[in-house]
């Protein structure tokens, strides 16, 4: 499938004429999830707001399945394209089953007036957010989680081949965010509706995108796959990140390691022990070493972003006399030694011994 | 799914059919309700007044128009014609209410407080002044356009203001403003005009349903009917409008197109009131809320011919108490409606939790 689905060509954004970000392009093909990532202010609304034609688009074109975007009416494109705001809606005596079948203006008569199918599929679509029983309620009473979910209930009901959402996950506890999601993958997956959104959570982007498009400064800085996006220096450039990291095996972030050079605990550990202790050494601010680490072991990964220095060893190689001695130096500068609870085995047998040494010098703990 | 959430699922839209026929129940009853209040208002006013007429004789004259002269005369010249005026002219200024309600996004809006009918009265003073130099009675149509072209120049004003300001309660500030300024500019064309008429213009610049004739009555029941009828074909745009403008463009309402027919409609239903009643405060704003709440929904298919009939019952009745609270001397309209339509008012401002800025 080579053809054209959702594409921008050199694509202006802007409001007032005023060009914000310039030369966007993007190949968007059916069924994919798309996510904008950026720091504040970067423009991602505008560019959604662009498309959906909120916008005056400023240069280049839009092309939807073969059809530059303003030569379709409002009222195709309506059957095509779905949104989900950032915008609070203000209503008024209106309740969610009302909000959710507006959805439907698209395919009703003159008056507007739902004929049973349509309430059938409001009814689908309510279901498919797991809200059915929200129906009745009015819109201003429920939870900012609910509301997110009945706006999305109404993008479904209108059957579009693609929705879009700003900042969908905003305002959502984690449950809410989660469950959100599972939904747009489930959507996309399963009815091959394109998903074009934007997202804070980068590490949640990470997982759910099929693409990444990442906005920054006047223009689109980078354009893949999740592996491709996702590396540790492009997202500290894209956020201009100087007090944390971004740890892209995890997706996780992390914050600044703890100030100095000269380590003061040194922490024994393997698989994935060591990671509370890291963590409380960073809250305390206390510098610390961290070994004998095979690299594919996890404490590595967290390791290697918050201590000063990591003794590491090859995968299931026997720890090298040059790796043992550099980790006693290390456990001789250091007043603490803290055993993170450590598995002892053929390949790290040595491990015992630096235990001894530690115990040895009374610093163990 | 699990058997249980099946379940709670089926239970879930059990509850939901129930609350769609609660709903429907809820309409039907208002709207009984309206016909009712509808009928016996018309009933009581048509009963009442300084010459008290029985009523077997008044259903003898409205079925034959034979009886007393005197009688018939005050039967069919006056009070009908009054009657009518005041309920298709109550309904068109809700209506127009509830337009400029919609558009602006905000439930205080209205002909009144944004000045639009205060526009609409200088506009019609001046040309009625400048005919009346001139020899020229005006006829109802050219009332109408001028009040029309007058209260297109206030919401004219006020959309330049809307665009620099976006806060609704300085939007409103700046209505009342115009309304003061056209008002004063009409004191003070009214103040320097000479002649006779203008004992009848100043009753009619404070608004008063007195004086209606039948071919009043003709031309507003066709230019009212037919904005309604087109209000009432409007309201799939409008129940998309109340989510805010880019929903509603998202599907698929042209917005720019929607927003004009709003203010036109809107314009014409409180241009005729003015034209032939003035200006009548609190009407546009008080009905609309009191019809949704009475409703329990905001849905334009419901709301707009409710807010029509709630709005002819209401002036109807204002009217009936301006006519005789104090007779055989006559209250301003405008003095009725406020003061039932202001505490409305006020209720609404101090239960409104969010929305106002």
């Amino acid at each position: 499938m080579n053809e054209k689905y959702f594409e921008l060509s050199n694509l202006s954004v802007g409001y007032n004429k005023k060009t914000l970000i310039h030369d966007i392009c993007l190949d968007i093909k059916k069924g994919e999830i798309v996510t904008l990532i950026g720091p504040n202010g970067a423009g991602k609304s505008t560019i959604l707001k662009s498309i959906t034609r909120q916008l005056e688009i400023i240069g280049g074109q839009v092309i939807f399945d073969s059809n530059e975007i303003r030569s379709i009416s409002y009222k195709e494109l309506s059957t095509k394209m779905a949104v989900v705001l950032t915008e609070r809606l203000k209503t008024e005596l209106l309740t969610c089953h009302d909000i959710v079948a507006t959805g439907r203006y698209p395919y009703t008569g003159r008056l507007g007036v739902l004929s049973h199918e349509d309430e059938e599929k409001v009814d689908n679509a309510l279901r498919a957010v797991n809200a059915l029983d929200l129906g009745g309620r009015d819109f201003n009473a429920i939870s900012d989680g609910q509301k997110q979910r009945i706006l999305l209930a109404r993008a479904i009901c209108q059957e579009p081949e693609i929705i879009i959402l700003d900042e969908p996950t905003s305002f959502l506890d984690i449950r809410y965010k989660l469950e959100l999601l599972s939904i747009l993958g489930r959507m996309a997956k399963k009815n091959g509706i394109t998903i074009i959104m934007t997202l804070h959570e980068i590490d949640l982007a990470q997982k759910i995108s099929d693409k990444i498009v990442c906005v920054s400064g006047d223009h689109v800085t980078r354009y893949g796959t999740p592996q491709e996006v996702f590396q540790e220096d492009v997202i500290k450039e894209l956020y201009n990140i100087d007090n944390g990291f971004f740890d892209p095996m995890f997706g996780s972030i992390e914050l600044m390691k703890p100030a100095g050079d000269k380590p003061e605990v040194f922490v024994i550990s393997s698989g994935g022990t060591g990671i509370p202790v890291y963590r409380e050494m960073q809250k305390t601010n206390t510098p610390f070493a961290a070994g004998i680490l095979f690299r594919n072991d996890m404490d590595y990964q967290l390791a290697r972003l918050l201590a000063c220095e990591v003794v590491t060893e090859e995968p299931f190689e026997e720890i090298s006399d040059e790796n043992f001695e550099r980790a006693k130096e290390l456990i001789t500068g250091c007043s603490r030694v803290i055993n993170a609870g450590v598995h002892i085995g053929p390949g790290n047998r040595r491990i015992k011994e630096l235990l001894e040494f530690a115990e040895a010098q009374g610093k163990l703990e | 799914m699990s058997k249980e959430k099946t379940l709670q699922n089926k239970g879930a839209e059990g509850s939901y059919r129930l609350e769609n026929f609660r709903r429907r129940t809820r309409y039907t009853t208002v709207f009984i309700i309206l016909a009712i209040a509808f009928f016996v208002i018309i009933v009581v006013n048509i009963n009442s007044g300084n010459v008290h007429i029985p009523l077997s004789r008044i259903v003898n004259i409205l079925l034959t128009k034979n009886g007393d002269p005197k009688e018939v005369d005050i039967i069919w010249r006056i009070r009908l014609p009054r009657i009518l005026m005041a309920a298709m002219l109550g309904g068109a200024l809700s209506l127009s209410g509830f337009l400029l309600q919609t558009f602006f996004e905000n439930p205080i809006a209205g002909p009144f407080v944004l000045g639009i009918s205060s526009g609409a009265k200088m506009v019609v003073a001046f040309t009625m002044i400048y005919s009346m130099t001139l020899g020229y009675t005006m006829s109802s149509y050219s009332l109408i356009g001028a009040a029309f072209i007058g209260s297109l120049m206030s919401i004219g004003f006020i959309l330049i203001v809307a665009r620099r300001i976006k806060n609704m309660a300085a939007l409103l500030v700046a209505g009342i403003m115009i309304g003061y300024i056209c008002s004063a500019i009409t004191d003070f064309i009214v103040t320097f005009a000479s002649d006779s008429d203008i004992v009848n213009l100043r009753g009619w610049s404070l608004g008063s349903f007195s004086g209606m004739s039948w071919s009043n009555v003709h031309i507003t029941a066709v230019v009212v009917g037919i904005t309604f009828v087109l209000t009432f074909l409007c309201s799939k745009p409008i129940g998309a409008y109340q989510l805010g403008e880019a929903y509603a463009q998202s599907i698929g309402v042209n917005i720019r197109v929607f927003r004009i027919a709003l203010i036109m409609l809107s314009s014409i239903f409180s241009a005729t009131v003015t034209a032939f009643a003035g200006p009548i405060s609190f009407v546009g704003i008080a009905v609309p809320f009191l019809t949704k709440g009475a409703l329990g929904t905001s849905k334009p298919i419901v709301v707009i011919p409710a807010t029509f009939v709630c709005g002819a019952v209401f002036c109807m009745f204002c009217d009936l108490i301006a006519r005789l609270a104090f007779a055989p001397l006559e209250l301003n309209i405008s003095t009725v409606t406020s003061i039932f339509g202001a505490p409305v008012v006020i209720y609404m401002m101090i239960n409104r939790k969010r929305g106002m800025k």
